[in-house]
């Protein structure tokens, strides 16, 4: 009688065992799931995160002169004014106002009409760029500098990016180390001991 | 081997062989007594300094005081010489995006500039190795040397080497003297002022990340960087070897490294590997991340990932 009332305990004892044991794994799989959604939320939440200086360009406020220009919404090469940007961002099927407002040219727009300033720009840039707006977000892409374990400073897209041709410019690499063979002690030069 | 217990001259009070070694013993004790007495002060104490690790307090104080001293009659400029603690519950790691690395080696220069290596003879800390796409990481056929007008070069992938910061380090394990180790938060360090200079580090070292100072470290004054760190960018001496400790002057300050400060692409990433908010973290988690010559089991805390 006594052995069976044990063995009761013992079976509720690994009945709990187990349960908890799904417990863990449960979380464990919620965790894997969706690690990202999480981990935003903790990256935007923690303090200090700033960001970087805003790109404008020299145009800008645009409404200086927008104001008194009457809106052409028609699709065309643009000839008289802002020749020199070369648009290279899927040219084919966008252009100026699919990110600049028609009615206000200090804003930019969303695909759904609603108006950004310019500081706000990579909300634009994630419409359409989705995972890479992700990794932007928790630091996997893109350049922060700063702190490690304090203030950071956010480059935006657009620091990088120039939103009109985005593709990432090549660059002239700094000169390579020496090869052994073209060292030369004679020219290496040696403090005369103190 | 002749039997100590056979000796045939048990009488004799000393030997010849001990004789000889009274003697060496006593003429090399005058000869360095009559160095030393040829010195100052400083040189008396630098030359009976312990290893960093047994120094105590006061000690140490007085060795960054001395270190600021000499630095000051050689370069002729105020070099501040200071000693971080290691900061609790951080143990560092590093992160470099393969797919955005573009083989600047900006990287390379504000490493030398930032931690005081030579600049003739040129000591770099970081190596940008540029590798054929066609052929993946293969280190037999990389470039070291490439020299192209304009990077990326087409068809090429580049990937910096710097120390791995390993978790099981085979260069602490072969120094004979124990002038280099792992401190608590994850930094391999060097006390130069221990290190013989045998080099058998830099033979361990499966990266070549140990650089050794064949001669005089030659840096244009100006250029040196005066704020410095007793076990990271102070200047070094002949015949030592240094070694990249991720900016230890910065990084325990709280300070991004300099490297990951200057990458114009963004793919150096750095942070603590306890903290599972910091970004290392977070792309070890989400993205395809590997260790060099991960068959060593050197464990490095240099990880290779690709964003894309």
């Amino acid at each position: 009688m006594l052995f069976q009332k044990h063995s009761f305990l013992i079976w509720i004892c690994l009945l709990l065992l187990g349960f908890s044991g799904c417990n863990l794994n449960t979380y464990a799989d919620a965790d894997h799931a969706d690690p990202i959604s999480k981990q935003v939320l903790n990256v935007l939440d923690s303090t200090g995160l700033i960001p970087a200086q805003e790109f404008y360009s020299d145009y800008f406020p645009c409404n200086d002169c927008h104001s008194e220009i009457p809106s052409n919404s028609s699709r065309r090469e643009l000839v008289e004014m802002h020749e020199e940007i070369l648009f290279d961002h899927d040219s084919e099927n966008r252009w100026c106002l699919a990110c600049h407002s028609e009615s206000d040219r200090d804003s930019l727009v969303l695909a759904g009409g609603k108006h950004l300033g310019f500081d706000e720009s990579y909300k634009l840039c994630g419409q359409c760029h989705g995972p890479k707006y992700r990794d932007w977000k928790l630091g996997i892409h893109g350049k922060r500098t700063g702190e490690w374990n304090g203030q950071k400073i956010y480059l935006l897209c657009v620091n990088c990016h120039d939103p009109h041709s985005p593709k990432i410019k090549k660059l002239e690499p700094m000169p390579p180390p020496r090869k052994p063979d073209q060292i030369k002690m004679d020219t290496i030069y040696e403090r005369p001991e103190q | 081997m002749k039997d100590r217990n056979n000796n045939p001259h048990p009488q004799r009070s000393i030997d010849r062989r001990n004789f000889m070694k009274w003697m060496a013993m006593g003429t090399a004790s005058i000869a360095s007594l009559s160095a030393l007495s040829s010195c100052n002060s400083d040189k008396i104490e630098s030359f009976f300094q312990e290893q960093f690790k047994e120094l105590d307090e006061t000690e140490l104080a007085e060795v960054l005081d001395r270190l600021e001293r000499e630095y000051k009659k050689e370069y002729d400029t105020v070099i501040e010489v200071n000693s971080t603690l290691p900061m609790d519950h951080v143990l560092y790691g590093y992160g470099l995006d393969l797919s955005k690395c573009i083989g600047c080696r900006r990287c390379v220069y504000a490493c030398v500039s930032e931690n005081n290596q030579s600049r003739n003879p040129e000591i770099h800390w970081i190596e940008v190795l540029e590798m054929e796409k066609d052929k993946g990481v293969d280190l037999l056929h990389s470039n070291l040397y490439y020299d192209h007008e304009q990077v990326p070069s087409d068809g090429h992938f580049y990937m910096p080497v710097q120390c791995q910061q390993c978790k099981n380090p085979p260069c602490v394990k072969v120094c004979p003297v124990e002038a280099t180790w792992t401190e608590p938060d994850g930094i391999v360090v060097v006390d130069y002022d221990w290190c013989l200079g045998c080099r058998n580090c830099m033979s361990a070292c499966p990266y070549g990340a140990r650089s050794f100072n064949w001669s005089s470290p030659n840096i244009p004054v100006e250029e040196i960087n005066t704020k410095t760190e007793y076990l990271g960018n102070r200047p070094r001496a002949k015949g030592v070897v240094e070694k990249c400790t991720f900016c230890i002057q910065r990084v325990r300050q709280g300070l991004y490294p300099a490297c990951v400060e200057v990458c114009p692409v963004g793919s150096r990433k750095f942070g603590n590997l306890l903290d599972e908010q910091s970004e290392i973290r977070i792309i070890m988690k989400n993205k395809r991340v590997f260790i060099l010559k991960e068959e060593l089991n050197t464990q490095p805390k240099f990880y290779y990932f690709y964003g894309t």
